[in-house]
């Protein structure tokens, strides 16, 4: 790594217009997929296919500068505050999530109970009554878009998802102990870590799974199920989509480590994962907390 | 790629062939392709607005039905939001931002050029969406305004799907661009370019930039639960199930109420630099500027309900949001007394951009004044949803948003291109367009303040002869960007000799190093860090 007496600037590149041909391929897709028009799926897989050439050509690229040594420690430091905001605004999205969470449960259900200062809105049901987990909806058969079905029972904390919780916390840690390692230029140390990590995670999403499995047909906890699935499947779905995200960065982390890359000072694509993932894992911890305990 | 070759290439001019745009890691050329996409979508939006007025030029229905007057209204919004304001601040971000800190290029290149070609795949979206309709089996018209609230927003048709998919590809672009700007001030200012040295154009940016990486994801996620509400069996939004369509009031305005502020900074940043100049002082108070944009941003967070006055929050939230929507007018009245110290006793001449400076501070005062009415819940009870409301938003958009945009064209066209713009064509274009615009919306405010009500396509004729009135000066007003268009052309394509530096008044106060660059710049403009002083 250089200072920055020289300032580096990337020849131009193929992929960004690709990867908005991809967006608006996929998207495309699924608004006419989920809209039931012939052909759709199609489109997906198009732009599903787009997309990954995208992010091989386009990591691709960045890894062999990378190697190459093109960059100096000001575009290190550009990617580092990059990933930072990055996160940062990945948290006001989950915020945007927990904080609607909390006003329904917290303001909406109350005032449709009839409690509070809005409780005028009980006249519309009154015989429903606010409680958490919401198992009695006001009006199931009333739906602007169909029917709900009320679940049978709520989430219980303590079985698998207590379990999760304590797997992807030691995700964490041995994430920690792979850059230990790596800093120690130990790398078998490294490795192991890495593949823990990656273990850890891929058995947090398959019990995550399970979990899924056992809600739709025993519980009849689903999207339908009204707000309480609503809000179930919308926290622990997103949780769970950045975990994929996360674990398949992971493994490409595992691969590159496994050819050799990263140096002791040297591994900015390491620790961008690593916070990610970290991130994903206090996530968890919100969700475990608020949506499966209190 | 990244071999010793391309390292060689770096210093050379631009590539040749159409592969310069597409690919471009070239913060002056995404610049142009932002301003570029922004000018011509001004277009298609005003478009939309002309159909508006041609609909209210009577009462009665004149062209389509209603669904179609709706769904025009829809876009004429989003498309002036989202596809001509963000994109044109953006591209004067990526024009001027490295020039002034003595940058080579935008922190993160292709990611810049990714939130530019996105943009474009928005707006195919955005189309499709207004044409989907049309097909039979479709259901209705995006018809709910830009704020998209439930539940007519479940309710429409699968053209709303599409909206909401704009939406997303819309601030995914715009949390790129702005990580991007942010990253490009902290990051890489030239060498004794500290924060309080850049010209208050970068500290604008550097608000704005904040303020979108905070709200564009919760305007994300809450179109994503109206998606899944509309075509997944969840209940966020309706009561029968437990939800509550208030929610998507309170998210969209969490991000709407901020993005006002979006539209607006980028353009005070610009007349922060633009009324120095002419004034030949520098500017007065640049730290209270400074503070005020920090209250504003810190304010602006927390005030967002004042729209939902009438949806029947509790009596404490209300008051709270009353309380510091009208606080709020402190910093904005701030930084237009900076904006008039600046100019007192200044050796003031009045080229296009300062005319448009000038009445910017005139016209958007008065948008504030008509904010505060609308900030009194009483009163709001009775303004809400009507013309009002759009004469108001107008006045603080066009001057302080749009206009702002003009004015920077004007005063930087000469460093982009080289050459001097036709100042008569350009003093022309001014009174035009700002005279035609008082005559469009100054009326709206009589015929609000009587009762007619917004997003509605009939009205009552009491209210013909204002409406008349307010159609003919609006198409006035949009012929008129017409002649914006050729004054823009013809100084690209020639005209007398900018020179370095072609406003003498330029940089006083600032230590901004835009003005020491060759007009047009280079290619790359700096490939060692200039030092600042
Ligand atoms: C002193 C400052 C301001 C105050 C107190 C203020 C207050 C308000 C209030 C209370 C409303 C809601 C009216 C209603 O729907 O009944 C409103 C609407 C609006 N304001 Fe302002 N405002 C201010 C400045 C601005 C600025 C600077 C901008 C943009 C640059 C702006 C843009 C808008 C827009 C776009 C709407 C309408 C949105 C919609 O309903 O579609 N305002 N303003
Ligand atoms: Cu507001």
């Amino acid at each position: 790594m250089t200072t920055h007496d020289q300032y580096f600037v990337p020849e131009g590149s193929k992929w960004p217009i690709i990867a908005s041909l991809g967006v608006l391929t996929l998207l495309a897709g699924v608004a006419l997929a989920i809209n039931h028009i012939q052909g759709a799926t199609l489109m997906i897989i198009l732009g599903f296919i787009i997309m990954g050439t995208l992010f091989f050509g386009w990591f691709g690229e960045v890894i062999g500068e990378s190697k190459a040594g093109d960059y100096n420690s000001q575009v290190d430091a550009s990617f580092r505050q990059g990933m930072m905001w990055f996160i940062g605004s990945e948290v006001f999205f989950f915020a945007c999530f927990f904080g609607s969470y909390y006003y329904l449960r917290e303001l909406t259900l109350p005032y449709l109970g009839g409690e509070g200062h809005l409780g005028k809105t009980h006249m519309l049901w009154e015989n429903f009554k606010s409680t958490w987990p919401l198992l009695n909806l006001p009006d199931p058969a009333a739906g602007i878009k169909g029917q709900y079905s009320e679940a049978r029972e709520a989430m219980a904390a303590w079985g698998i998802p207590a379990l999760n919780t304590a797997i992807l916390l030691s995700s964490g840690g041995t994430l920690t102990w792979a850059h230990w390692g790596l800093k120690k230029n130990n790398r078998r140390q490294l490795n192991i870590g890495l593949v823990l990590t990656v273990l850890l995670g891929v058995t947090f999403f398959l019990l995550q799974v399970k979990e899924y499995g056992h809600a739709y047909h025993e519980m009849n906890l689903t999207l339908h199920s009204g707000l309480y699935g609503s809000v179930f499947y919308l926290l622990t779905g997103f949780h769970g989509f950045h975990v994929v995200v996360g674990a398949i960065m992971l493994m490409a982390i595992l691969g590159r480590t496994l050819k050799g890359h990263f140096s002791e000072h040297d591994h900015f694509g390491f620790e961008a994962v690593a916070w990610y993932w970290h991130f994903v894992d206090v996530v968890w911890l919100g969700l475990f907390i608020f949506v499966y305990w209190l | 790629m990244s071999t010793d070759v391309a390292h060689e290439e770096h210093h050379h001019g631009p590539p040749k062939g159409i592969g310069r745009w597409l690919f471009s890691t070239n913060h002056k050329d995404i610049g142009t392709m932002y301003l570029t996409f922004a000018l011509t979508m001004l277009f298609v939006g005003g478009a939309s607005a002309m159909y508006i007025r041609a609909e209210l030029f009577m009462p009665g229905i004149q062209f389509m039905e209603p669904d179609f007057y709706n769904n025009m209204v829809t876009n004429h919004a989003l498309i002036m939001v989202f596809a001509v304001v963000m994109p044109a601040a953006a591209g004067l971000a990526n024009w001027m931002i490295p020039m002034m800190i003595g940058a080579p290029d935008m922190a993160l290149p292709r990611l810049n050029n990714l939130s530019f070609w996105l943009l474009p795949a928005a707006a195919v979206m955005l189309i499709l969406s207004t044409i989907v309709p049309f097909m039979p089996g479709t259901g209705t018209a995006v018809n709910t305004g830009w704020t998209l609230y439930p539940p007519l927003s479940i309710q429409a048709g699968m053209g709303m799907d599409f909206v909401i998919f704009t939406v997303h590809i819309l601030g995914v672009s715009s949390i790129l661009a702005s990580i991007n700007i942010v990253v490009t001030i902290l990051n890489m200012r030239a060498p004794g370019m500290t924060l309080f040295k850049m010209p208050m154009f970068c500290w604008a940016w550097l608000f704005t930039g904040l303020l979108l990486i905070i709200i564009a994801p919760v305007l994300a996620g809450g179109v994503t639960m109206l998606l899944f509400d509309r075509h997944f069996g969840t209940s966020f939004f309706d009561a029968a199930g437990g939800g509550d369509p208030v929610l998507f009031q309170h998210l969209f305005w969490f991000f709407g109420h901020p993005e006002v502020y979006v539209l607006l900074l980028p353009s005070i940043g610009v007349i922060a630099m633009i009324i120095p100049t002419f004034s030949r002082k520098p500017l007065f108070g640049y730290k209270s500027l400074v503070g005020g944009m920090a209250v504003l941003f810190t304010l602006g967070l927390v005030a967002w309900a004042h729209h939902q006055y009438t949806v029947g929050m509790a009596a404490g939230p209300t008051t709270w949001f009353m309380i510091i929507t009208i606080l709020i007018s402190i910093p904005v009245g701030l930084m237009l007394l900076n904006f008039m110290m600046t100019m007192w006793r200044g050796a003031m001449t009045f080229e296009t951009p300062m005319l448009f400076a000038v009445s910017i501070v005139l016209m958007f005062s008065f948008a504030g004044v008509t904010g505060i009415m609308l900030a009194v819940v009483p009163a709001d009870l009775e303004y809400h949803d009507s013309m009002f409301v759009v004469a108001h938003f107008h006045y603080a958009l066009i001057p302080g948003a749009l206009l702002g945009l003009f004015a920077a064209a004007f005063y930087w066209l000469p460093k982009w291109t080289g050459n001097m713009y036709d100042e008569r064509l350009g003093k022309i274009f001014f009174w035009w367009n700002v005279i035609a615009f008082n005559l469009t919306f100054f009326p709206q405010h009589f015929y609000g303040l009587a009762g007619m009500p917004r997003r509605i396509v009939d009205y009552n004729p009491a209210f013909a002869d204002l409406n008349m009135l307010s159609s003919i000066a609006a198409f006035a007003y949009g012929i008129s960007h017409l002649l914006f268009l050729y004054i823009v052309i013809k100084t690209v394509k020639g005209g007398v000799k900018a020179g370095n530096k072609p406003w003498e008044g330029a940089q006083v106060g600032t230590t901004g190093l835009e003005w020491d660059l060759s007009s047009p710049p280079p290619f790359h403009s700096y490939a060692t860090p200039p030092v600042v002083k």
